[in-house]
């Protein structure tokens, strides 16, 4: 590495930086800032891309330069806790490029985006602050070198999130959105605090690096609780992911992502789609040594079940939603356990390439869905219909995302669908058909949302549907063409990605045409099906509903998680708090009010005490003295003759003394 | 003879009739006059036992000489004091001379 390359390297920690300064001066200058503030967000992101464009090049020449590559880190001794130095620093390897670039690309094209979603909001300028906050949270966690910095900026995207969806925070929806997705990411987030300490407490150090040195040392290390043995390694590994459930709204923590659609569509495409809900792949990514500390561990055995799960689960929920946001958080929850599944099939390379190809063209569909509820001002699918004619860019755009969601041919979900499918092959059957199947539902229904978007008759006619400006759809044609072109750097022959990012000794499964061509008709079959229900209704689309209602049902209230949750969770709860506030009520403050009266009696004593005892013995002195002074000022006359009449009492007393005894 | 006790209760009787004088009077001379009818019960006293008790020595006599000297000293004294309030008051009524100082 040249010098000058060093020291473009060593300015790492500036991307994270420049949005924070975007966000601090936002909110000085308010309105009156360049562009209501928009520009500052822009310009900070902006440099922050151009920044690490030029670290990627500068990492993936060195990584494909055929030298030894070592991660560029830089740390400075933040705090020292007894003899240990706790080391805050940034590690730049090639996970970390990409996720830069993922990262730095779709923040900008969604800021830029926003310009035009946004126009006319009564707090433009906090909104670009609050998205200035989230990418230098976002971009921190991304270069963190250490889980301790991993794991505030992991909290601090959580708080932009919560800001962003409460938004627009006079509706109750919104508020009640917000509080909800805080609340049950923060469940998860206690397990990856929780396998921090552990990690922490074995390994003596946040550093993830020499972590995952100390890693082979920890085999066969248990912790014991309460006589139970448990093998430290699983244990961190699960109580990480914990984390990275919430997050990325993995089952059965996935009912906040749907409701956090309440927050304005670009910051849906931003958090809720392309790179917060992905912070928890990239988090089992990061840490994959804790989690594959043996090929088939059962760390990622639990990934892979709860993965799977979430992206049938969520596949199923998204063919029968009305709400075009909704079906895409669906879609998203269930990409996001595709993603898990691949990472716990031991597809590292493939669940990383999946996080940045669906963190495009979810992006994209999402601003899509933006450009539409913009042109059309609804969320509700049944209300739209016939926009392909009065949205072009908009539809041809979205189609393209949809198409690489699908997973069709020579687009990027083509590739990195069929890697993750191609690693279930390899290591387990059931995952692999039940992967197919989640394949095909989402070709099911994202033909379903495009046909009853885009295709047909307008059903509402009171909707004056136009397209939106040019600064929302370029931000759609670029986030198509990286679409469509962001997988061509894993074609199979010639794997640059893969070369690239790789775990362990970073053999590459074969190719095959078997998994290719089921996953491919897969796709087809769900783009099929949804054809002949909405666009020629060769079936009537009503069917399912009509055939199984009992099904249509529970899948139309998404298995009824929240009831679920309502009711064994949050009513007992509330239960609880309020026996704990008739607790309160009762015997705390009882015997707070008790310990006041008891008070209150014994000084009313002492005052009584004090008032007739105390100073009744003062008063009976002093006024003995005034009483015995009243009676001998009467002696005090003045008059001589007085006196000397006294005196000579005095005289016959003693003389009668003296003589008469 | 007249007996000792004839003298002792003659002087008593002055002595009572003096101090009498002397605790009712208001006017500053009966108090003198008072005061010298006690000297002179006193003298009665001194005079009779002498001369019934040791009739050859005159210590008595001499002693109630002594008296009438001091006696009529207190009263000029004491007469020239109430002229003097007198001139400033107008009054020689003891009660109310009741300042030191005008």
């Amino acid at each position: 590495m040249c010098d000058f390359s060093k020291n473009i390297m060593e300015l790492t920690w500036l991307i994270p930086v420049l949005p924070i300064l975007a966000f601090g001066l936002i909110l000085l200058t308010g309105r009156r800032g360049p562009g209501e503030g928009a520009y500052i967000g822009i310009a900070g992101i902006a440099a922050s891309f151009l920044l690490s464009l030029a670290v990627t090049v500068i990492t993936v020449a060195s990584a494909l330069g055929g030298h030894e590559f070592h991660p560029f880190t830089h740390s400075v001794v933040w705090a020292t806790l007894g003899n240990i130095d706790v080391r805050m620093g940034f590690a730049v390897d090639q996970l970390t490029v990409m996720m830069l670039m993922v990262v730095t690309t779709v923040t900008l094209l969604v800021q830029v985006y926003s310009i035009g979603y946004m126009h006319g909001d009564p707090r433009y300028p906090r909104y670009y602050a609050y998205l200035s906050l989230f990418s230098a949270a976002m971009l921190s966690l991304v270069i963190s070198d250490n889980l301790l910095l991993f794991y505030m900026s992991w909290e601090l995207v959580g708080l932009a999130s919560y800001l962003l969806i409460g938004f627009w925070f006079e509706k109750p929806s919104a508020m009640r959105a917000a509080k909800k997705a805080f609340i049950v990411t923060r469940l998860g987030d206690v397990g990856l605090f929780l396998g921090l300490i552990v990690l922490f407490w074995y390994t003596g150090t946040v550093n993830m690096q020499e972590m995952f040195a100390a890693v082979p040392s920890l085999m066969g290390t248990t912790l014991k609780i309460a006589s139970v043995a448990l093998p430290v390694l699983p244990l961190a590994g699960i109580l990480l992911f914990a984390g990275a459930v919430g997050k990325s709204a993995q089952f059965p923590l996935h009912v906040w992502l749907p409701d956090a659609m309440e927050g304005p569509t670009p910051v849906s495409a931003l958090i809720h789609a392309a790179t917060m809900v992905a912070a928890g792949v990239y988090l089992v990514g990061r840490m994959y040594p804790v989690f594959a500390y043996e090929p088939h561990s059962i760390t990622l055995t639990v990934v892979t079940v709860i993965g799977v799960t979430t992206a049938i689960m969520a596949a199923t929920i998204a063919t029968v939603q009305h709400d075009i946001k909704r079906v895409l958080a669906y879609s998203t929850i269930s990409q996001l356990g595709y993603m898990m599944f691949g990472l716990g099939v031991g597809g590292y390379t493939a669940g990383l390439l999946h996080l940045m190809t669906h963190a495009f063209f979810k992006a994209n569909l999402f601003l899509g869905s933006g450009s539409v509820i913009h042109g059309t001002g609804t969320q509700d699918m049944r209300q739209m219909g016939g926009l392909s004619k009065k949205m072009p860019t908009t539809y041809w755009t979205f189609l393209i995302a949809t198409a690489a969601l699908m997973g069709l041919p020579f687009t990027s979900g083509f590739f990195s669908k069929d890697e993750i499918l191609l690693e279930a092959f390899h290591t387990s059957l059931p995952i692999f058909w039940l992967g197919l199947g989640a394949a095909f539902l989402t070709a099911f229904y994202m033909t379903r949302l495009v046909a009853l978007t885009f295709w047909g008759e307008a059903r509402d006619p009171s909707i004056h549907a136009h397209e939106s400006p040019r600064v929302m759809t370029i931000p759609l044609i670029v986030l198509a063409v990286l679409s469509l072109v962001s997988g061509y750097i894993a074609w199979p022959s010639n794997n640059i990605f893969h070369h690239l990012v790789h775990f362990g000794d970073g053999a590459a499964v074969p190719f095959s045409w078997t998994v290719m061509l089921l996953a491919t008709s897969a796709a087809f079959l769900g783009l099929g099906l949804g054809l002949a229900l909405y666009l020629r209704p060769v079936i009537s689309p009503s069917i399912f509903r009509e055939k199984l209602p009992w099904a249509y049902n529970l899948l139309q209230n998404k298995f009824y998680f929240d009831e679920f949750y309502w009711a064994v969770l949050v009513v007992p709860l509330f239960w609880i708090t309020k026996v704990l506030a008739r607790f309160d009520a009762r015997i705390v403050d009882g015997l707070v009010n008790g310990v006041g009266y008891a008070t209150l009696g014994l000084s009313i004593a002492y005052s009584w005490f004090d008032r007739v005892v105390v100073d009744g013995i003062v008063n009976l002195v002093g006024g003995a003295t005034r009483i015995s002074g009243r009676v001998l000022r009467y002696g005090q006359t003045g008059v001589l003759q007085n006196y000397a009449l006294v005196a000579f009492t005095g005289v016959l007393v003693l003389a009668w003394f003296y003589l008469f005894r | 003879m007249i007996p000792l006790e004839w003298y002792l209760a003659l002087a008593a009787v002055l002595f009572c009739t003096g101090i009498f004088g002397v605790l009712t009077r208001r006017n500053a001379i009966g108090i003198l006059m008072g005061i010298e009818l006690m000297l002179n019960a006193a003298n009665i006293n001194l005079v009779a036992f002498a001369r019934y008790m040791h009739p050859t020595i005159l210590t008595g006599h001499i002693f109630a000489i002594f008296v009438i000297t001091i006696a009529a000293a207190e009263a000029a004294v004491g007469l020239a004091i109430i002229i003097s309030i007198y001139r400033n008051i107008e009054l020689i009524n003891v009660d109310k001379i009741n300042v030191m100082k005008w």
